[in-house]
């Protein structure tokens, strides 16, 4: 389902070019340019503050550039305008905190985009959402509310939601963040699979067992700015600058 | 005639339940028109326009900064000469409700903040637009947190339309107060009044016990739990 592929292996379906953004005097991103290929997964690590987020943020025009270009599928997006729900359509996005609608159910949740964005019939969207449930293994909880879930349900959940408006893009913003220790993988798990099913993915993370399964791509920032951009093989086979080599040190030794 | 035969008397009588349907109908037109008039504040606030923001300062100044007696007097008496005629209700409740949008702009206010600011970003990351976010998941979290707190406006209501006396208006404090003067009979007077106050607060309190409920997610979930229920059972029968 999620494999569909008309476009030519390789093909880019996100491009960014010097992109830069500032919240006030403080500049968070300083010029990146990173390119997301059609099918493959790009894993965006380095420490807290680096605008790892706000880099992400900016794909589905949730934050807006302050200069710099940003290309999805060959086209020039730009944020704050009247037609950025027209390219969120295409991006899905998972966030650290799940943000699950308290006041629906997990079925309703998952319907709800779909429905009044997408305007598909009830029915269809909840056959839909079902088999989603199914993917992320908790179809016995549609009819739950959000606060009777752990955790990592609640995020299996969202990625369900997500997943329901068919994007093209998912966009994973440190998913298992706060999660506690014993659900993270059921959630990682997911995540890889959808991955290795060939869903585009960006994921941001501080699993570094993790990333090394799933990236195709591994991206380091630190201080706004891309450090290493390279394979997962050279990564974690020690090819890397010092800077990651001391962030990857750290992240690995406790 | 003994105290406790008059009290039912009063009670019972045209000119003391008149008096009770005035005082309920004073309750709720004003909170109404507090609704209404909280709902026009809360916006002006949220579309921080300079102006805007200037009127809304001076109104919260002067309704929450003067005595509701005080916004009555002087709607009943200082309007009529800027040749605004207002009968004696409709100047008790225009006081009532301007008061009352005051504190209800504050209730939808932090209604409104307590959606935390995730919520919306989920909603605009799903491709909704600003208004489906409002109307999807802003508003229905959001009713959750205003609609309790309103219950107890009613019941405050009830309790401050008595001041509404002073202008003559045919209320239940007004109409015992009365009943009692021409015979000095205060306490049967006072105790027919009070039933009828306290059958309201009491009823009020019930209505919002319920509605309390419903905000916790009570009423969905047992309506949730009642489908599941008619599911289980059907598939049981079709299992058979």
């Amino acid at each position: 389902m999620m494999s569909t592929n008309n476009l030519p292996l390789g093909k880019k379906i996100l491009e960014t070019f010097d992109i830069r953004k500032s919240f006030g005097d403080l500049e968070v991103l300083k010029g990146l340019s990173l390119e997301v290929t059609e099918g493959k997964t790009m894993v965006i690590v380095g420490p807290s503050g680096s605008g790892k987020s706000t880099l992400i943020r900016c794909f589905n025009l949730l934050e807006t550039i302050n200069a710099g270009k940003i290309l999805f599928e060959g086209r020039p997006i730009s944020g704050a305008d009247k037609n950025a729900w027209k390219i969120r359509l295409e991006i899905g996005m998972v966030f650290q905190n799940f943000e699950l609608f308290g006041h629906l159910t997990v079925l309703e949740n998952i319907i709800l985009a779909p429905t009044v964005v997408k305007g598909i019939e009830k029915g269809e969207a909840t056959e839909k959402a079902m088999e989603l449930l199914k993917k992320v293994q908790i179809p016995e909880k549609a009819s739950s509310f959000p606060d009777e879930l752990s955790g990592g349900q609640q995020q299996r959940v969202a990625i369900a939601r997500s997943l329901a408006m068919e994007p093209k893009l998912m966009l994973y913003d440190e998913p298992t963040s706060a999660l506690d220790p014993e659900m993270i993988k059921e959630v990682l798990d997911v995540i890889q699979k959808l991955s290795q099913e060939g869903m585009t993915s960006v994921v941001v993370t501080h699993e570094m067992g993790f990333a090394r399964k799933v990236a195709d791509r591994m991206v380091f920032m630190d201080h706004g700015k891309v450090i290493e951009n390279t394979t997962s093989n050279k990564f974690f086979g020690g090819e890397v600058s010092d800077r990651a080599k001391a962030f990857l040190e750290k992240i690995l030794s406790h | 005639m003994g105290p406790l035969s008059l009290t039912i008397e009063y009670i019972l009588s045209d000119t003391f339940f008149n008096g009770a349907k005035m005082t309920l109908l004073l309750t709720i037109v004003s909170v109404f028109f507090g609704i209404v008039v909280g709902l026009i504040i809360a916006i002006m606030q949220e579309i921080q326009n300079k102006y805007l923001d200037y009127i809304v300062v001076v109104y919260l100044w002067f309704f929450r900064g003067t005595p509701v007696l005080f916004q009555i007097i002087f709607i009943y008496n200082v309007l009529p000469s800027f040749g605004i005629y207002l009968s004696s209700f409709a100047s008790g409740v225009l006081a009532l409700s301007l008061n009352e949008g005051a504190y209800i702009a504050e209730i939808m206010r932090a209604g409104i903040q307590s959606v935390a600011k995730g919520q919306r970003t989920a909603a605009t990351a799903l491709a909704m637009k600003e208004w489906q976010v409002m109307r999807y998941v802003v508003v229905p979290q959001a009713l959750r947190v205003i609609i309790p707190p309103i219950g107890n406006q009613f019941i405050g209501m009830l309790k401050l339309s008595a001041l509404v006396s002073v202008v003559a208006v045919e209320e239940l404090l007004l109409v015992a107060n009365q009943a009692a003067s021409s015979n000095f009979r205060y306490l049967e007077a006072l105790m027919a009044a009070g039933v009828y106050y306290l059958l309201f607060t009491t009823v009020f309190m019930y209505i919002q016990g319920h509605i309390e409920f419903w905000a916790k997610g009570g009423r969905l979930r047992a309506r949730r739990d009642k489908e599941v229920k008619a599911e289980i059972a059907i598939e049981r029968t079709e299992v058979r």
